[in-house]
């Protein structure tokens, strides 16, 4: 079956390409819609296929690449146009076009009436081409490829209402995010890069197979495989959130809902961590990456939940939310428990898509308003949203037996038993945070008593954006009994499906401490307390005083002002970073050295030329000379130079 | 298989516009004779990629008559890799100049075709020369035109521009000519030798010149190419020469004319003095780094659109720099594809820069913004172009820097990462440079009354774009159609310098044409 993978990457590219050429011309919004979203469906049933015939065949056969022509040859260096299906890849696969799916269904509701509608959904297109690239590559430069298209649509899509202002630091225009994603994203790019030519010179190939094939005679701890994976790393933090380079996706909610879903909740920001996965083994030989990686994560999860706490923006609480549990993510790779990070990916995409989703029904409904201190019993109005959006917010507080209970606690315990009580410590506070600004949200937001004005006439949303909100709340209910623990009888499916891809790299880790069912159990009861709490706060106290934050504010104003603000880091690197680099280009590099310095060494000579020789009656043209001599003087001295070195 | 092929094709573009001066015919007549040449010249020059065979690193498609027999100075063309991709971007931008400037060129228009046919036989006879003396006519012969050029149908300030690249480049060439005679003088003090300006001849005896000559030999081409790449501190006749350029001179200047410079440099440079150029590398590549990170900054804060494009020039043909002076293969590789996808992608900028130019009469980026919602068409096509700059895969800007970087981050000439390092900043520098400039162009509301109105690209301009965006496609995702042709090429220069490096005979890359 895993010949017809071409299929899978096909259907999205037919997709762009008509919609891009003929979109325009295409009357009807129905047709439009429904070409995209077919065009993602079809990969899904592919994928399904594939991985039913995968199931059927035994272990050692599930691995296969497919290669289609040789990309990029010079000299010893060749990457080939090739996909590789595994357990990994074809699970990335059905997350991306089975929520993919659903999100382009919602939009033909949610964009329905939009100028730009056929333009949305070819970048949406666009976007599940490039980021199936990425998980499905069978080398590095081609899931760069995908790497840096996701990148492009993102950036796009972000920009998609390129008229609407957009207010943030020193960002006034949805195409001023729309350039930070992008900018803040190259510069994790370049240390990808740098990485890739790092690995090309330590194995001559950057085929993921021939690299882990060398590496794995490898042992742990040389230098290079902690610059390599560092280097790996740092782009992932662009590209996945996380400190210092987490700053750009919370701009990303500029752009319309459903991208908001699709690319910076379900698919695109979880690439880095799938990145890494594909990686397990170079960071098993590299235990400082390792840890490096999960403090990074355990960090971003504390300090990107505790932002959430004090946000007003409906997607903005969603944003933070993400990069929190991006962090989760990234905590469970820096500790070894890659299963747990790939199984977090998959059901936040499920619970964050749905609660993005049903953030964009809410601001549907309510006319563009996005602050949750206007809105306010909205339950009766609009019950689906409400109960969709209240089932994967149980989700992502971790309420058993919902899916984000299963990943999230599993990743608690690995913090725990692959890592340290500290790491477990920040975890657990980050987790009893997220419960708290996710139930302070659903209480401002639908509970209590309506805080908008009478003609705001909010209603339910059309079928299509309800039922895949239905679809995912189901999947957030359920998806996390692919990962039952054995501590709970489960067979822990996921674990079992995945061990092959991470096999060499398990092998090369510490083994964990083993620890009692008791002491599992227990750590699961302090999970659900803290859910259970944080849940329980957040209802009581914006239920009884939807202005509570007021109160806070008058108390501990210092804190709460750092955590709205997001703790000044945009305002540093503006100050730190950006502000100067244009200053020095401007002031010192364009009008001192260019035009005062060589330019005015040009024409200085020339107008010295000119008089000097005005006084010896040696007139020619002035200029000419005065060129041929600083040019002369240019030469000599580089001449120097080259001589010298 | 056509005779004389290379002749034909250096020769014609002179010949039928000296045929169109004499037949006087009305202005019409004359763009469209033009135009039909050109595009007969590229169709002509398609057989060189058909017929080119790969496997054979040697001269091919050679033509040797005597010129000066006294001197054994010969007209001898011929081509290999290298020149076969220049030749082709030549044939191709040529035509679209001109029927780029069917409105825009008004005055004087059959002089200024004219110069555009002799500039075309021009860049051609430098990319097919294999003669010293030779290549150096053809040197000249492009200054003159491309000075008219600049001098007649430039803006406000045209006259400074023109003589300013006069001057550079003819400091340069002249520095060239004196060390072409020296090098020719050299071989006839050979024991058996002769005077000859041969480059093939002269490739066979110049890797073995002693160290102190053979380093002021390399300096002296350095010089005369570097200036023409431009490479920093010697650019500031670029940024003047493109804002003052008409758009067709802006488009063959970036597009066909630095070129020359980079073309050169592994000509002549490597080829013939690849021990100087391993001593050298360090530093050429270190020059073309901090062109690469000056040209972006300085790119980053221009106001005029146009000027914004010709620094990023600086910064492009940094990578090209850095690419050669690596000295591997992937790196050098990188650094000829590069040179295409430069002259597709920069040619493009300025085309789409001249078209809104026409309409608008201005270029100060502050005086767009919205234009999305007016002009669809063109900002579509200027987003890919955009991207096709700042080297996003599965475009052609990519597969050249990528090549670049990962050729000279191993390269045992350089020795150090750190080059590398350096250089991969501009590729966020170029991002940040071109999107920001995109979107203040581009994106938010139309703020001017007289950007409402725009109209957007003609069937004309499309057509003009189509085939630059075809090739930006092509190599991005098909690059191999074109690295096949210049890899042995490429390996056999490559394979000459780890010679010298290893301390093995020196053999000349380039054995006598067929």
């Amino acid at each position: 079956m895993h010949h017809y993978v071409g299929l899978i990457v096909l259907f999205p590219l037919i997709g762009l390409i008509v919609n891009g050429l003929f979109g325009r011309h295409i009357r009807s919004e129905r047709v439009v819609g429904w070409i995209g979203s077919l065009a993602v469906g079809i990969p899904f049933l592919v994928a399904a296929a594939i991985l039913y015939g995968m199931l059927g065949s035994p272990v050692e056969e599930r691995s296969n690449t497919v290669t289609l022509f040789t990309w990029i040859a010079a000299g010893s260096f060749q990457v080939n146009a090739a996909y590789q299906v595994d357990q990994l890849s074809i699970l990335m696969t059905l997350i991306v076009t089975g929520v993919g799916f659903l999100i382009h269904v919602y939009s033909i509701g949610y964009m329905h009436g939009d100028r730009g509608f056929w333009r949305f959904f070819t970048y949406l297109n666009l976007f599940i081409f490039a980021m199936l690239n990425l998980v499905l590559a069978d080398n590095y430069v081609l899931m760069f490829l995908g790497w840096e298209g996701v990148g492009l649509c993102s950036y796009l899509l972000i920009g998609f209402w390129y008229e609407k202002k957009f207010a943030g630091t020193s960002i006034t225009w949805t195409g001023d995010a729309a350039n930070k994603a992008f900018w803040v994203n190259r510069i994790g790019d370049f240390a990808f890069m740098l990485g890739m030519f790092l690995i090309f010179r330590e194995f001559g190939s950057l085929t993921f197979s021939t690299v882990m094939d060398s590496a794995s005679s490898l042992a742990p701890g040389n230098s290079t495989m902690f610059w390599i994976t560092l280097l790996l790393f740092i782009g992932a933090t662009g590209k996945s959130a996380q400190i210092p380079l987490f700053v750009w996706l919370p701009d990303a909610m500029a752009g319309p809902t459903p991208v908001s879903a699709l690319i910076h909740a379900a698919t695109m920001v979880t690439a880095g961590v799938y990145m890494v996965a594909r990686n397990s083994l170079l960071y098993a030989l590299a235990p400082d990456t390792m840890m490096i990686v999960a403090v990074i994560g355990a960090l971003t999860a504390i300090v990107a939940a505790s932002i959430g706490l004090a946000q007003n923006d409906i997607k903005k609480v969603l944003a933070y939310s993400t990069v929190s549990q991006l962090g989760y993510m990234f905590l469970a790779l820096g500790v070894g428990a890659f299963t747990a990070g790939i199984f977090h990916v998959m059901t936040h995409a499920f619970f964050k898509a749905c609660l993005f989703l049903g953030s964009g029904s809410v601001i549907h409904a309510m006319h563009e308003e996005q602050d949750i201190r206007k809105m306010g019993g909205l339950a009766p109005v609009m019950p689906k949203t409400y109960y969709t959006f209240l089932i994967s917010s149980f989700a992502i507080a971790g309420f058993p037996p919902l899916s984000g209970f299963f990943s999230k606690d599993e990743i608690l315990w690995s913090a725990f038993s692959q890592g340290s009580v500290l790491l477990w410590a920040v975890g657990a506070l980050a987790a009893l945070m997220t419960a708290f600004y996710m139930f302070r949200m659903v209480t401002l937001t639908f509970l209590g008593t309506p805080r908008w004005a009478k003609d705001k006439h909010p209603h339910e949303s059309p079928p299509t954006m309800t039922i895949p909100l239905i679809v995912l709340a189901f999947l957030a209910v359920t998806g996390g009994f692919l990962g039952i623990p054995a501590a709970l009888g489960g067979g822990n499916a996921l674990h079992h499906w995945l061990h092959p891809v991470f096999e060499r790299a398990l092998d090369r880790l510490p083994t964990a401490h083993e620890y009692s069912h008791m002491t599992e159990y227990l750590f699961m009861l302090v999970s659900v307390v803290i859910g259970v709490s944080g849940f329980w706060f957040g209802r009581k106290i914006y239920l009884a005083n939807p202005d509570a934050d007021d109160t806070f504010a008058a108390k501990a104003g210092g804190v709460f002002r750092t955590l709205s603000r997001k703790y000044y880091i945009d305002e540093g690197y503006m100050r730190g970073i950006v502000n100067p680099l244009v200053a020095t280009s401007d002031r010192f590099l364009s009008r001192v050295v260019d035009t005062a310095l060589i330019d005015g060494f040009v024409n200085g000579l020339a107008k010295v030329t000119a008089s000097f020789s005005g006084v010896l009656r040696l007139v020619q043209t002035g200029v000419v000379q005065s060129y041929a001599s600083m040019i002369v003087v240019g030469l000599l001295l580089v001449l120097g130079l080259i001589l010298l070195g | 298989m056509i005779p004389h092929l290379l002749s034909v094709l250096i020769f014609a573009p002179t010949i039928a516009g000296v045929l169109l001066l004499l037949l006087r015919k009305n202005e019409t007549a004359f763009k469209g004779g033009a135009i039909a040449v050109t595009v007969a010249i590229f169709a002509l020059s398609l057989p060189l990629y058909f017929g080119y065979d790969a496997a054979d690193a040697r001269m091919q498609f050679n033509e040797h008559i005597a010129w000066i027999p006294s001197l054994n100075i010969g007209y001898h063309v011929g081509i290999d890799g290298l020149s076969l991709l220049l030749v082709l971007l030549t044939t191709l931008l040529t035509p679209i100049v001109l029927i780029s400037s069917w409105n825009s060129i008004t005055k004087q228009v059959p002089m200024f075709v004219f110069l555009m046919l002799l500039l075309e036989t021009g860049m051609l006879g430098v990319f097919c020369s294999l003669d010293t003396f030779l290549f150096y006519v053809f040197w000249e012969v492009i200054l003159i035109p491309m000075y008219f050029i600049i001098g007649i149908w430039g803006g406000k300030n045209r006259i400074y521009a023109a003589v300013k690249f006069f001057i550079f480049t003819m400091v340069g060439s002249l520095l060239m000519l004196i060390a072409i005679i020296w090098l020719s003088w050299y071989a006839s003090t050979l024991p058996g030798g002769i005077f000859t300006t041969d480059f093939i001849a002269l490739s066979r005896i110049a890797p073995a010149i002693p160290m102190q000559a053979q380093m002021w030999l390399f300096a002296a081409f350095a010089l005369s190419f570097l200036i023409k790449v431009p490479a920093f501190p010697l650019h500031t006749w670029l940024p003047d020469a493109h804002v003052e350029a008409p758009t067709g001179g802006s488009v063959i200047l970036a597009g066909v004319l630095l070129k020359l410079g980079t073309y050169g440099l592994i000509r002549f440079n490597v080829q013939l003095f690849p021990a100087a150029a391993l001593q050298a590398a360090g530093f050429l590549a270190a020059i073309g780094v901090i062109g690469i990170i000056y040209g972006a900054l300085v790119s980053m804060v221009q106001k005029d659109v146009k000027k914004l494009v010709a620094y990023s020039s600086v910064s492009h043909m940094g990578f090209v720099l850095l690419g050669i002076f690596g000295l591997t293969v992937q790196g050098m590789q990188g650094g000829v594809i590069q040179m295409i996808n430069h002259g597709l992608s920069t040619g493009a900028l300025f085309l789409m820069v001249g078209m809104i130019y026409d309409r608008r009469h201005t270029r100060l980026i502050e005086d767009f913004g919205g234009l999305a919602k007016i002009i669809p068409v063109f900002s579509t096509l200027f987003l890919i172009v955009t991207l096709s700059s700042i080297g996003l895969p599965g475009l052609n800007g990519f597969v050249g820097e990528f090549l670049i970087l990962l050729g000279s981050f191993n390269s045992a000439a350089l020795g150090s990462h750190w080059y590398v390092v350096f250089a991969a900043t501009g590729v966020v520098f170029a991002a940040v440079y071109m999107l920001w400039m995109f979107q203040r162009v581009i994106f938010g509301t139309v703020r001017h009354e007289e950007n409402a109105t725009l109209k957007d690209l003609s069937v004309r301009e499309i057509g003009l774009l189509v085939p630059i965006l075809l090739f930006i496609f092509w190599i991005g995702i098909y690059p191999s159609t074109f690295l096949s042709k210049t890899e042995p090429t490429v390996r056999r220069i490559v394979q000459t310098v780890e010679a010298v490096q290893q301390g093995r005979s020196l053999t000349p890359a380039n054995p006598a044409g067929k």
